[in-house]
């Protein structure tokens, strides 16, 4: 088989294959395999790996950095279902480090503490996979260019507020639907107005979407608001902090499932949100301060 | 049965690829999430997408019987990836609890490629299709690790693992077609539809 000429591993069909087949699901992050086994029982499609979820990092400030190894490697064998971890924007050694371990996906992330305040991973020397966060167009098309093969909406991780979440995916969603709106003759300028590398920007006004899968992030905390950002418009849903910092994550997990899946469906959402017990406290993004937004943090 | 669309499972996964591709065969094709849906269709694709959450998801929401019934009662359906170990009799290495809706008498072996850095891309001669061969692309995919008496085999890679098999309407593949622009395994299901619905 390997000796096939055409045999290839890490091609762009084969690493942005792999979030073709997480659509329509929910993406959990974990911090230990107790709760990597918690989110595979509820449905999950994936697991992130990281030492603290994002409402921790949050609290407990201090520079995060990808998790440790060993940790890792304990919810790789707890559970079978594809397993991310973070690397810092920048840390192109984390990320061979998580290459080296084998996890499926490599989120490049902007809950972790930057590495380079100039330049993001170069994604396309990699086997793995990487998803990057964007909180527009431009931001997605500058990460599919240096080889994200998925890209995440940011919202405002670790507040349980979905306010960011929705501005950013209604954002760069909203900035496709105008692009396909433009004559050829127009793309120029939109792609200098974008920041973006014109191939991208012209692909997308004729196909009308992007390139590579659109999940969405950062303040998930319910099964409606999940089903919102699928409404909206959304491939998937990633849940950080709105799992495990919530009264009954087992079944918060699952409900959050089922509402992504019937995303169009009230009953079952109005279903699925019963006796869920408290959901996470959570912070309003208006309450902190700009310098402590991660969203701001990646260009 | 005739005029009547072809479902293709929606609980997650990529299914709306799927669909693309039986619409430009020009079929009217409807996403099957409720036992409702199912009931209207003369055929079904079981998408690509994560085997556990489709079972449980179609266990959940009373799907799971209606689809063992139909499939049972001859609904051609074909399955790619998750949807062939949906399809598959017995599972290996499924999640605690895993469970599948059966029809094709065989063995399938969950990620047995391994991780996502060993997921790939290859050439495979499919006999039934003769040339060229089909560019299958293979993403934490499964294999036919058994195959009982009443499967058949339709492609295996050159070291003799089993990648597509066939029992009567039933149709499975452990790659993606829907990735490609090579579409004549959906082109045998559909051609099975039309058969089945006109027989």
């Amino acid at each position: 088989m390997t000796d096939t000429p055409s045999f290839s591993v890490g091609s762009d069909r084969v690493k942005r294959g792999l979030a073709e087949m997480l659509k329509g699901g929910v993406i959990m992050d974990v911090v230990n395999a107790d709760q990597a086994r918690i989110a595979e029982d509820a449905g999950a499609v994936a697991v992130m790996a990281l030492e603290r979820v994002p409402a921790d990092i949050r609290s407990q400030g201090g520079v995060a950095r990808t998790s440790d190894p060993d940790l890792i490697e304990g919810i790789q064998k707890a559970v079978s279902i594809p397993v991310m971890a973070k690397a810092r924007i920048g840390h192109f050694v984390e990320a061979q480090m998580l290459q080296a371990l084998d996890v499926d996906y490599i989120d490049e992330s902007e809950v972790l503490s930057p590495a380079d305040y100039v330049n993001h991973i170069d994604k396309w020397n990699f086997t793995i996979p990487f998803v990057c966060g964007a909180t527009n167009l431009g931001e997605a098309l500058r990460r599919i260019n240096e080889g994200a093969a998925m890209i995440r909406s940011k919202g405002e991780a670790g507040t349980g507020d979905v306010s960011e979440a929705t501005k950013h995916i209604r954002k760069i969603l909203g900035e496709v639907r105008a692009l396909t709106a433009l004559a050829p003759d127009e793309l120029y300028v939109a792609a200098k107005e974008l920041q973006a590398p014109y191939a991208l920007v012209a692909e997308i006004a004729s196909t009308g979407k992007l390139p590579v899968v659109l999940f969405t992030a950062g303040g998930v905390a319910t099964p409606a608001d999940a089903a919102m950002m699928m409404q909206l418009g959304a491939d998937g849903v990633f849940v950080g902090s709105g799992v495990f910092k919530s009264g009954d994550p087992a079944k918060r997990a699952a409900a959050i499932v089922k509402a992504t899946t019937f995303y169009d469906d009230p009953q079952v959402i109005l279903d699925a949100s019963r006796g869920l017990g408290e959901a996470m406290v959570g912070i309003n993004v208006s309450d902190i301060p700009a310098p402590h937004r991660l969203a701001d943090r990646g260009w | 049965m005739a005029g009547s669309p072809v479902g293709v499972l929606a609980l997650q996964g990529d299914y709306r690829e799927h669909a693309a591709v039986l619409e430009s065969f020009g079929a009217d094709v409807v996403t099957v999430r409720r036992p409702e849906e199912l009931a209207r269709v003369s055929g079904l694709v079981i998408p690509g997408g994560e085997s556990s959450v489709m079972d449980k998801l179609s266990r959940m929401f009373g799907l799971a019987d209606p689809l063992k019934q139909a499939i049972a009662a001859g609904l051609p359906v074909y399955g790619t990836c998750a949807g062939l170990i949906m399809l598959a009799d017995r599972i290996i290495d499924g999640i605690g609890g895993q469970q599948s809706l059966g029809g094709l008498d065989i063995a399938v072996r969950r990620n047995a490629f391994g991780r996502q850095r060993d997921s790939f891309e290859v050439e495979v001669e499919v006999p039934e299709f003769g040339e060229p061969a089909v560019h299958a692309v293979f993403i934490r995919a499964p294999v036919v690790e058994e195959v009982g008496e009443r499967a058949s085999v339709l492609a295996a890679l050159d070291d003799g693992r089993v990648i597509a098999v066939e029992q009567g309407n039933l149709l499975g593949t452990s790659f993606h077609p829907e990735m490609t622009e090579d579409y004549r395994f959906h082109r045998r299901f559909y051609d099975r539809v039309l058969a089945t619905r006109f027989a």
